[in-house]
């Protein structure tokens, strides 16, 4: 994390003794457990809690007491809390920590689901799952153009910008030419031209990565912006009604109950998306590319001493990152709406949070992402059943989560070690 | 190593060579003469004084197109207007259709496009600096009085940003600050019944310690865990805007008048007073933010503060060898920067830009701030200057969109390109073939990564 050496120094010392991480953490989850009973359940009505296997109410459906509910997946909760206080193996956390977490929020639901207005109280499982994938898209995107530039050892901070710019020029092209195709590939160099800027001033001109990176977001949100103007906004039939994807079904595969209708069905996006962390993982994993990009994230003195191309390596992903992230801009503008002035609005830190969150790896990216869509997808659900927790702070979760994650309380993250650092061949 | 003549030769020269060059001139012109023969020595000896002296003119001329701060600086500017020029002509579609036919009538094409750039860019001149046609006092006055209101609150965030800087901090958080700031101040502005004066004072404090909590918990997170600044600060923005959002549309907070978002206006007795009269926008922000200027120049430069905070930011761990506490002064820096923020968040709604909280009301204060800093080359009245730079174009950005239809966008675009040409003198450099001087480097090698 950083470069200094009293933070470092600090943590170890917490570290020793009793209070190892594991423990801290289980002990943080046993409160959450304790409070999740005990308040989640006190709140909670004798209301039914559904949760549909459908769009709808009807159907097949998931059903408990409320109290009930709330109060037993509380327990759940607080009970991996005590495991992981007590102390598990350590290949179990992950697993210990999932399981209380899960719980947690399923207390948090039954809770919220029973307290709804009769008639409402139930929730669709399809509309969830597939909306949050929805809003996890750009997330997932924008995290993997992170990856492809982070592991290499560029800070990308430009995220937003290469998404608002992929969404623009996917719009306008795809406007122009009537085909979804061009558009497609237009989002995708557009993306990838604000990637050449930051890695020519990044790389070539030794600019700092994350200045360079919060000045192309706004040189972005500006050009964007005025060009939407002075073109969309006068002739939007001719520069601003893109043609989009249709959904495409998968056969077979749309059948499976829940996750049939919820992912099988959708645009083409999810499947380059879901392919792409794929692909992204096995060729950062187990691929000569994959090795000489971590070693150059991690050591680039040792990596050109080896013989590999430090810069053109850099040059390479940075502008891969470009591509993808172009990309997943055009999933706004390419399947759901027409282009609108700084249409991205914060989704690229979100991904910039879920790279973090994700500890700079495409599945854990992934992860991330469906995590912070689906609180996304929380608040939205919670505002249509009149909760009374504010959507507000559920919109916070992903930036707090990400907070607690940077700062070792819950797991370490730690970046590549030359992340953000320029490589001057000596 | 380094020149000590920052004009002269390329920094890369090696001593040995220039402990050559003085042994062969010291050669070239030999000791005073002791016979007739020399007759080269008087026709030679008048020149000798000029070659190491030059007249000031001829100074100032090989300074000119030398990389400095302001030549580089001031060709930054002119790259990105050249730059908004193309973009002003490429989004132009009757101007793009004269293009059409450039090889039969080149003039048709390059009259339009002159006469459109030169309007926008006459309409900025006249929105920020002065308007000849204008008729009297407050007309004349207008154009400044726009710029200065738009200057006081970059002021502050800039400052915010170049002091984290100088302590080996990149706090991006001053949009995250200056909300906090915003909300306590106004809620200070409307909820306190306190006689004028103190009401204002009291408003102006507590939109500062909003600030300062805002910054301190990125501090004290850096300092204690080593979290980096950087993504704690952009997560911290994002939380301050959706706590914004919330606090608007809570009773005792929303104009009960109203049903969109949008909160009781602030008193008058907390507003900083007008200088010019009623007319006028300019207020008492921007006098507070010179103030604040000299008080960070002088902590900079003067205090043993500053000294530390320096020290802390050219080398941690050489100031931690020295006995300075690394952690105090981390925390120290991101609290007093964040206390800037939210001063330049309190002036959005005690000053005259806006007088209630809405969700936009802090505009892009906080990341224009960064660019300002940048731009100032981290130093406080250069902070100054940028800012009046930028206030500038905000204030002519105003008039440009509505007398030539060319959308405020265009400055966002300005300002980010004036930045990216600042960040890389190499690059001016390089397109303007400019003599190597010391003096135009970035200092933002202070951020290191994540």
């Amino acid at each position: 994390m950083s470069t200094t050496a009293v933070p470092e120094v600090a943590v170890t010392a917490v570290d020793e003794g009793f209070w190892t991480r594991v423990r801290k953490t289980g002990a943080v989850l046993l409160g959450l457990g304790v409070l999740a009973t005990v308040l989640f359940g006190a709140l909670a009505t004798g209301q039914q809690a559904r949760f549909t296997l459908s769009e709808t109410e009807g159907g097949a459906a998931l059903e408990i007491n409320g109290t009930v509910g709330a109060i037993l997946f509380g327990i759940i909760a607080a009970a991996a809390g005590a495991a992981l206080l007590a102390g598990v193996p350590k290949r179990w956390f992950t697993l210990v920590l999932g399981v209380g977490l899960v719980a947690f929020v399923l207390s948090f639901l039954c809770w919220q689901v029973s307290a709804a207005p009769e008639g409402r109280n139930f929730m669709p499982l399809v509309n969830v799952v597939r909306g949050t994938f929805i809003l996890a898209l750009p997330l997932i995107f924008g995290a993997l153009a992170g990856v492809l530039c982070e592991r290499s050892g560029v800070v990308n901070v430009a995220i937003e910008g290469q998404l608002l710019m992929g969404a623009f020029s996917g719009a306008l092209f795809g406007s122009i030419s009537g085909s979804v195709w061009v558009g497609l590939v237009a989002a995708a160099i557009g993306g990838a031209l604000i990637s050449l800027l930051l890695a020519v001033f990044a790389i070539r001109y030794l600019v700092d990565q994350v200045v360079m990176g919060i000045v192309l977001n706004l040189l972005a949100v500006g050009v964007t912006g005025f060009l939407y103007e002075r073109l969309m906004q006068t002739d939007a039939t001719k520069y601003n009604s893109a043609p989009r994807f249709s959904n495409w079904e998968i056969p077979l595969l749309k059948d499976i109950p829940l996750l049939g209708p919820a992912l099988f069905r959708g645009n083409i996006f999810l499947y380059v998306g879901l392919l792409l962390v794929l692909v992204i993982h096995i060729a950062l994993f187990r691929t000569r590319w994959g090795l000489r990009t971590r070693s150059v994230g991690e050591h680039p003195t040792a990596a050109d001493t080896l013989g590999v191309k430090v810069l053109r390596l850099r040059y390479r992903n940075v502008i891969m990152a470009g591509l993808v992230a172009g990309v997943g801009g055009a999933s706004y503008t390419l399947a759901l709406y027409s282009f609108t002035k700084n249409m991205i609005g914060g989704k690229g830190f979100i991904a910039l949070a879920a790279l973090i969150f994700g500890r700079w790896s495409p599945t854990g990216a992934l992860l991330a992402a469906l995590f912070f869509g689906f609180a996304d997808q929380l608040a939205t659900y919670l505002g249509a059943i009149g909760s009374s927790i504010p959507s507000q702070f559920l919109a916070m979760l992903p930036y707090l989560a990400t907070i607690l994650a940077v700062a070792g309380l819950v797991g370490k993250v730690r970046a590549p070690a030359a992340d953000g650092k320029p490589y001057i061949k000596g | 190593m380094t020149n000590p003549n920052p004009v002269s030769g390329s920094p890369d020269k090696e001593p040995a060579t220039e402990a050559q060059e003085a042994r062969s001139e010291a050669r070239a012109t030999p000791p005073a003469p002791a016979g007739d023969t020399e007759r080269a020595v008087p026709a030679t000896a008048p020149k000798q004084p000029e070659e190491p002296r030059p007249t000031l003119g001829r100074l100032f001329l090989h300074n000119l197109w030398a990389a400095n701060t302001v030549t580089v600086t001031v060709l930054a500017v002119l790259l990105a207007m050249l730059v908004g020029a193309v973009l002003i002509i490429v989004s132009d579609p009757e101007v793009l259709a004269t293009y059409g036919y450039i090889t039969a009538r080149p003039a048709d094409a390059l009259n339009a496009s002159w006469s459109v750039v030169s309007e926008a860019y006459a309409n900025l001149f006249k929105g920020a600096v002065f308007d000849p046609d204008a008729v009297g006092f407050t007309a004349a006055m207008g154009p400044i009085s726009e710029t200065l209101t738009y200057t006081a609150p970059l002021v502050f965030t800039g400052l915010a940003v170049a002091l984290a800087f100088r302590g080996g901090l990149f706090n991006i958080g001053a949009q995250g600050q200056a909300t906090i700031g915003v909300v306590l101040a106004a809620v200070a502005g409307f909820a306190l019944p306190l006689p004028p004066g103190v009401h204002l004072l009291v408003a102006l404090i507590a939109g500062a310690l909003g600030g300062a909590l805002w910054g301190f918990i990125p501090g004290i997170l850096k300092a204690r865990t080593g979290a980096h600044e950087v993504i704690n600060t952009i997560m911290l923005n994002y939380v301050a805007v959706y706590f914004l959002s919330w606090i608007i549309i809570q009773s005792g907070v929303q104009n009960p008048n109203r049903s969109d978002a949008i909160s009781k206006p602030v008193e008058s007795s907390a507003q900083l007073p007008r200088l010019l009269g009623a007319d006028l926008r300019v207020h008492a922000g921007i006098l507070v933010a010179v103030l604040a200027t000299w008080f960070i120049a002088w902590l900079l430069n003067r205090s043993t503060l500053g000294f530390e905070l320096r020290a802390v930011g050219e080398n941690p761990d050489a100031a931690r060898t020295a006995g300075i506490s690394v952690t105090k002064t981390y925390v120290l820096v991101m609290v007093i920067s964040g206390l800037l923020a939210g001063l330049g968040g309190s002036n959005m709604v005690l000053g005259s830009t806006a007088n209630a909280l809405t969700p936009l009301v802090i505009a892009q204060i906080g990341f224009d701030g960064i660019l300002v800093a940048l731009l100032g080359r981290v130093k406080p009245w250069g902070v100054l200057l940028a800012a009046l730079l930028f206030g500038a174009l905000q204030a002519g950005g105003n008039r440009m969109q509505s007398y030539s239809g060319i959308s405020l966008e265009l400055v966002t675009v300005l300002q980010a390109l004036i930045v990216i040409f600042i960040a890389a003198p190499a690059l001016v450099k390089a397109i303007f073939q400019l003599r190597a001087a010391r003096a135009a480097r970035l200092q933002t090698s202070l951020a290191k990564g994540w």
